[in-house]
C-alpha cells in the first residue's frame, strides 16, 4: 500500500491507548510488524509525562500518525492538528471531528471543512469518516488522498456493520487507499475488511483490551495479510444451493 | 499578573509565552501551545506577549487511537 508517497508493507495501523503497560504496547507493535501508530495530544502535566510516552513510541521506530480525537468542531481539530505538527514534526494527521456523543460518529460537515483548511496548509489528512460515498467525494475534493471509513462505532468491537457500503466505496474509489478505522473486534473482522478490498485496517481496543495484546497483535497482522491475499486471489461467487465438489461422474453403483 | 494555564490559575512575573512556560515549570521539549484558543508555534513563543487574564493551553504526546 502506498499512502502519501509512503510505502507500507503491513496493512495494519495500531492505536497506542489502553494497553496494560508501555512494554506491552511496544511488544504488540513489534509483533504485528506495525509501521504506523496513532497518538494523541492531551494537556501536559507539570511532571512532563508526555515526553516519556513519546520516548516509548520513538523506540518502536513506527511512523507517527497524530489524531485530533475528542475535537467536536473544525476549529478545534485544525488547532489540534497545528499543535501536533509542531510537536511531532509530521504533516500527517488523523482527522477526527466527533459529531455524536453516543456513537462517536464523525460530524462530516465539520470534517470536510477541516480537511479543506488543513490540506491547503500542507497537511496530509487521514479523515475518519462514515461509509458515505458523497462524503468521500467531498473529502477527496478537499485534498484527501486516503479515506478512513468506520467499520462500527469506535471501541465497540462489533466488526463490519455495513460491508455493502464498504464494497461500494471500493468500487467507487478504485485508486484511493481505503483504511477501515474503528469497530474491529476480532481477527476475522480485520480479515473480512481486507477480503472486500480495503487497503488496511486501523484498530486499537481490539488489541489493547485482548487477554494477551501481543498475541492478538500478531493474529491481527496475520488476518490482514490473509484477507488481502484472499481479495487478490478473487473469492468464488456465493451460491444459494449445494454443488458437490467431488465429481459425480464415475460414482460406483452400490445399491 | 494572573493568567490561566490548562484551566488552573497562576500568578506570574514573566510577560512572554516562553518565559512563562519556564516560570510555571513546563520545560519539556515535547509540548505544543495555544493562547486564547490560537495556536502558537514553538518558534514564536519568545515573541508572543501574554496579558493578564490570558488562557494558555499546553499539550503533550499521549496515548491515542
Amino acid at each position: 500500500m502506498r499512502i502519501y508517497e509512503t510505502d507500507i508493507a503491513t496493512p495494519l495501523l495500531l492505536g497506542t491507548a489502553q494497553y496494560p503497560s508501555p512494554k506491552v504496547l511496544q511488544n504488540a507493535i513489534k509483533a504485528a510488524g506495525c509501521e504506523i501508530v496513532t497518538v494523541s495530544l492531551r494537556r501536559e502535566t507539570a511532571q512532563g509525562t508526555g515526553a516519556g510516552f513519546w520516548d516509548v513510541i520513538r523506540q518502536t521506530g513506527a511512523k507517527i500518525l497524530p489524531n485530533t480525537a475528542g475535537c467536536h468542531t473544525a476549529r478545534e481539530a485544525i488547532t489540534t492538528a497545528q499543535m501536533a505538527r509542531d510537536i511531532f514534526e509530521t504533516d500527517w494527521i488523523k482527522l477526527e471531528v466527533i459529531g455524536h456523543a453516543d456513537n462517536l460518529q464523525p460530524d462530516v460537515f465539520e470534517l470536510v471543512h477541516a480537511a479543506r483548511v488543513l490540506s491547503a496548509d500542507g497537511f496530509k489528512v487521514f479523515p475518519y469518516m462514515t461509509d458515505d460515498l458523497v462524503v468521500g467525494e467531498k473529502l477527496i475534493e478537499a485534498g484527501c488522498k486516503v479515506l478512513m471509513p468506520w467499520g462500527a462505532p469506535i471501541g465497540s468491537g462489533q466488526g463490519l456493520r455495513n460491508p455493502d457500503a464498504l464494497r461500494a466505496m471500493r468500487a467507487h474509489f478504485p485508486d484511493i487507499p481505503l483504511i477501515v478505522d474503528a469497530g474491529i473486534g476480532r481477527p476475522s473482522d480485520a480479515a473480512a475488511a481486507m477480503e472486500i478490498g480495503m487497503d488496511a485496517v486501523l484498530l486499537n481496543t481490539a488489541v489493547a483490551k485482548a487477554g494477551d495484546p501481543v498475541q492478538m497483535a500478531r493474529a491481527m497482522a496475520m488476518a490482514v495479510r490473509a484477507g488481502r491475499t484472499g481479495y487478490q486471489a478473487g473469492p468464488m461467487e456465493r451460491r444459494d444451493v449445494a454443488v458437490p465438489s467431488t465429481p459425480v461422474l464415475g460414482l460406483a453403483e452400490l445399491v | 499578573m494572573k493568567i490561566i494555564v490548562n484551566s488552573k490559575p497562576f500568578d506570574v512575573r514573566s510577560h512572554t509565552l516562553s518565559d512563562i512556560l519556564t516560570e510555571v515549570g513546563f520545560d519539556s521539549p515535547a509540548i505544543a501551545t495555544a493562547v486564547n484558543g490560537q495556536f502558537v508555534p514553538k518558534k514564536s513563543r519568545a515573541e508572543t506577549p501574554i496579558n493578564s487574564g490570558d488562557q494558555i493551553e499546553i499539550v503533550a504526546p499521549m496515548q491515542g487511537g
